[in-house]
């Protein structure tokens, strides 16, 4: 094969030069890299469930949004604010996992409800459950960077806070961090990352890209920043590799994204293993705090 | 009074042949439901019970594209996952993680056949009822396989009862007392399949959670036995589920558009109302009880446990 | 009395002549030369004991010297890698009958119960009846009539119908005795049941352990971190340091040549207002028959709290 087959192999025509596809290369690696941020304080609280939860539970503003016809964006904002607020609310030891779950499908149920009774286009549908390339405009991207932009500046400022009340929450408390306002704090990240990525990865699959190379990375680092930034770097490559494939396939970026997260993950537990013998792995779904 | 009745019972309401098959089918499921549900609840595996529904889609969806009845396409999603969340390992923190990616990559598996679906019939019509449900759009065929899972799933719980229990709340002691936790997790996996993916049959992958976890989740709050609570679950679940079809087919003739709001929307909104009722009575029943004065000894758990103190 | 020796700090032989049974009686559990490995690190080693009827025996040790693992492996919940472990007291048949049947029971380190789990308290001491048979329970009269006795040897009638989720930590330790003795053990032992209980909760224990060994004549056998609330209760000690073991009366085995013979360094055993302190060579550090200065420990409490605990 000559070089030049295999440029244009690696590169088929259109891929940076579309305008759609520019704003899903920017959109996706802002995305990605939020991703891994808020995925490493998900991973290290071991708050998964609501990371899984706060983006399907947005899906249903999307929905609603478009019936009345306005932004999505504002109604994945709207709602994902709303189901972390109600999994605030009504925590309370294991409950949490209960109360998140039944909130959850109670926010699907709407989504369903707004679905059925407005006659949401189907693809417009299913690029919000499972991601669109294509679906991404100029006025999003914008509005995914400045949020991207709000959530690094927001982690920059209370990294500190945050990372204590994550690993020892009961010497944060004593030292006089408030630990509600750091919950407010993170659900608000995670909020605002659900927002930046539904539109991007799908609402069934943000989770993936939020807690697999996140948990992958966690495995891997042994120092906190150096578990985020290699978290960042493979939530990029996830994204950046499965947008190449669905550009090339037209089939639903989300398929590739949670596809590479899982291959990702294997990876550094497979490594793990060799290394140590056995994994220690950061993070609960079940019953976790919040 | 009449007017009542008429809303409870509209006119037409037994006559339709959807409204039946909707009536026995969510009957059955919702008693699995019920019954599995107390003990997801006591094993704390509301997460496990969630994610078994989630990966159903990816099945109903093969199914669907194979052509074969949804139902066995859940249940074999469901039965290859559970059994693999099952043997992922002992430690329940690894075991949590590896499950929430799995279940990731079979919900971006199940985007895939969905979206084969969609391209080759150009609607979204199949993927949102195998995702959101349907529960009038069942197949009536398949009411005796339903029944059937049904019946199998409780001969499983009432089977296990003692030791799952066991088991559940003090693990060690059972296993010191020669009780397999992992032949009865698999056991108890079995039942849970079924109920889960009955369930998202009836609800949609998605929303199976509801049927699951809901009833059992707002009965717990007010009993202290688990046959009271299977009792209470039960009827929580029937109440949510008839009054689901009833609601959804009185709202036929409610506005904006005539023709009939999702049933699965009431479903869910029931079980989230119901248990936030169930939740916030018992708080504040316990609130006001914990104000009255102390008369007795034994009125009160710290009454009773300085009493067994002073003992000493 | 001080017949017992310490083989190069290795080898734990039984020290003491059995002034409080009679010697003809057959142990009721008997070690010998165990070994108890996870991976590669050897936890325990050369173990060699003997329990009589009827004897309350602490363990005792620093923080990762082995004592649960010991509490465990009798248990059956680990496999040695060498060595027996035989109920020789018992009648005939297998021990590994013995443990899955009702011979050992066993209370486990305090966990937390979701307070909404709908199980009373009676019902988890009706679980060491008959949870490990398959089914569901049938009301019973001599079930019920067991539990009651063991609820009433425990001092828990009191609080027998409230959810297991809602008792204190010291009722939750009492019911979980419960639990072990319905079942009518030879053997009870118990992993750290003072631990994290306020004084009075913990004296409570106390006074139930010594009427199950010495009213019952079950053998108790309990891990703790602190002998000296069990000084009056206890015939004999077991003292675990780095995975080997002396047992023998207190008097016998809390001495300057024994434990310094076990810890491999000079320790001085002071008494002060009739609590037991050993005393490592730099500091006073330790009140609990534990040596902590070896390898700090965060959870090591500071000087200022250890004198406060004294005043008490």
């Amino acid at each position: 094969m000559s070089s030049g087959s295999v440029l244009g192999f690696l590169f088929p025509p259109g891929i940076f030069t579309l305008a759609f596809m520019q704003n899903a290369w920017v959109a996706g690696t802002a995305v990605a890299v939020i991703s891994g941020i808020v995925g490493f304080f998900v991973v290290l609280r071991g708050s998964s469930f609501v990371a899984h939860a706060v983006p399907r539970g947005s899906f249903a503003g999307a929905a609603g949004a478009v019936l009345i016809g306005q932004s999505t964006l504002l109604g994945l904002a709207v709602f994902a604010l709303m189901s972390s607020l109600g999994i605030a609310v009504m925590r309370r030891g294991r409950e949490n996992t209960v109360a998140t779950a039944l909130v959850l499908v109670a926010a699907l149920g709407l989504g369903d409800f707004f679905l059925s009774i407005g006659n949401v286009y189907a693809p417009e549908v299913f690029s919000l459950l499972f991601g669109q390339i294509v679906g991404i405009s100029r006025q999003q991207v914008f509005w995914v960077l400045v949020i991207s932009l709000t959530i690094v500046a927001v982690v920059a400022f209370a990294y500190r806070p945050l990372l204590a009340q994550s690993v020892t929450p009961e010497t944060a408390q004593v030292r006089g961090l408030r630990p509600r306002l750091i919950d407010a704090i993170f659900l608000v990240l995670v909020s605002a990352a659900a927002t930046a990525t539904v539109p991007v990865a799908g609402a069934l699959l943000s989770f993936s890209l939020m807690v697999g190379p996140a948990a992958a990375a966690s495995l891997l680092g042994r120092r906190p920043a150096t578990a985020m930034a290699l978290g960042v770097g493979m939530a990029a490559l996830s994204l950046w590799i499965a947008l190449w494939l669905s550009y090339v396939t037209s089939w639903p970026i989300g398929f590739f994204v949670s596809s590479l997260c899982l291959l990702a993950y294997v990876v550094a537990r497979l490594f793990i293993t060799r290394r140590q013998g056995h994994g220690k792995v950061l993070g609960s779904l079940e019953g976790a705090p919040l | 009074m009449n007017y009542l009745w008429q809303w409870l019972w509209p006119p037409g309401l037994w006559a339709n042949s959807d409204v039946r098959t909707a009536f026995f089918i969510g009957t059955s499921v919702a008693i699995a439901g019920a019954v599995v549900g107390v003990f997801v609840i006591i094993r704390g595996q509301a997460f496990s019970g969630h994610a078994l529904g989630d990966v159903g889609a990816t099945g109903a969806a093969g199914a669907y594209l194979i052509g074969i009845s949804a139902l066995w396409g859940f249940l074999a999603a469901g039965f290859s996952s559970g059994i693999a969340m099952e043997s992922l390992g002992d430690r329940v923190r690894e075991r949590d993680i590896a499950t929430g990616v799995v279940l990731a990559f079979m919900l971006g598996l199940s985007a895939l056949l969905l979206y084969f679906i969609s391209t080759s019939t150009g609607t979204a019509g199949a993927p949102i009822a195998i995702l959101f449900g349907s529960l009038f759009t069942v197949n009536p065929a398949i009411t005796p396989e339903v029944f059937a899972l049904t019946a199998l799933s409780i001969l499983i719980i009432a089977l296990i009862y003692r030791p799952l229990l066991f088991s559940s709340v003090t693990a060690e002691v059972a296993r010191v007392r020669g009780v397999s936790a992992r032949l009865l997790g698999l056991m108890f996996m079995v039942a849970l399949v079924i109920a889960v993916e009955e369930s998202a049959l009836v609800v949609g992958a998605l929303l199976s959670t509801a049927l699951l976890i809901g009833p059992a989740a707002s009965a717990v709050q007010v009993t202290r036995k688990p046959t009271s609570a299977i009792f209470l679950a039960v009827l929580i679940a029937l109440g949510q589920i008839w009054l689901g079809i009833i609601l959804a087919y009185d709202s036929f003739f409610w506005p904006p558009v005539d023709r009939g709001w999702p049933v699965s929307f009431f479903i869910t909104s029931l079980a989230l109302l119901t248990y936030l009722t169930m939740r916030l009575g018992t708080s504040i029943w316990r609130h006001r009880r914990s104000r009255r004065p102390r008369t007795t000894s034994t009125s009160s758990l710290v009454a009773s446990d300085a009493q067994g103190g002073t003992l000493t | 009395m001080s017949n017992q020796e310490v083989n190069d700090g290795i080898d734990a032989v039984d020290a003491n002549s059995g002034h409080l049974q009679s010697s003809e009686a057959l142990p009721v559990l008997s070690i010998s030369d165990l070994l108890v490995a996870y991976d590669t690190k050897v936890v325990l080693n050369h173990i060699n004991l003997s329990m009589r009827a009827g004897e309350l025996i602490g363990m005792i040790g620093p923080n990762g010297a082995g004592k649960s693992t010991l509490l465990r492996t009798i248990a059956g919940l680990i496999r040695p890698q060498k060595g027996t472990i035989t109920f020789p007291g018992l009648d005939r048949g297998d021990e590994l009958r013995h443990r899955k049947m009702t011979k050992v029971g066993y209370v486990p380190q305090r966990f937390d119960i979701d307070p909404d789990l709908p199980l009373r308290a009676r019902d988890l001491v009706g679980l060491g009846w008959d949870g490990h048979r398959w089914g569901v329970p049938w009301p019973s009269r001599l079930r019920k009539e067991a539990v009651d006795k063991a609820l009433t040897l425990v001092d828990a009638l009191s609080f027998a119908d409230a959810p297991c989720g809602r008792l204190s930590g010291g009722q939750l330790q009492r019911i979980l005795i419960a639990q072990a003795m319905v079942s009518d053990p030879s053997l009870l032992l118990l992993d750290e049941p003072l631990a994290s209980l306020d004084l009075r909760s913990a004296d409570a224990i106390v006074e139930v352990v010594d009427r199950v060994a010495h009213e019952t004549g079950v053998t108790v056998l309990l891990v703790t971190h602190d002998m000296n609330p069990l000084l009056r209760a206890m015939d004999r000690i077991i003292y675990v340091v780095n995975g080997n073991a002396v047992i023998g009366s207190v008097e016998d085995v809390v001495k300057k040549d024994v434990l310094g013979a076990l810890y491999g360094y000079e320790v001085e055993v002071i008494q002060v207002r009739g609590r037991i302190l050993v005393v490592g060579d730099d500091a006073p550090v330790d009140l609990s028959g534990g040596l902590h200065h070896m390898t700090p420990r965060p959870e090591v409490p500071e000087m200022g709290s250890r004198i406060a605990e004294e005043r008490r």
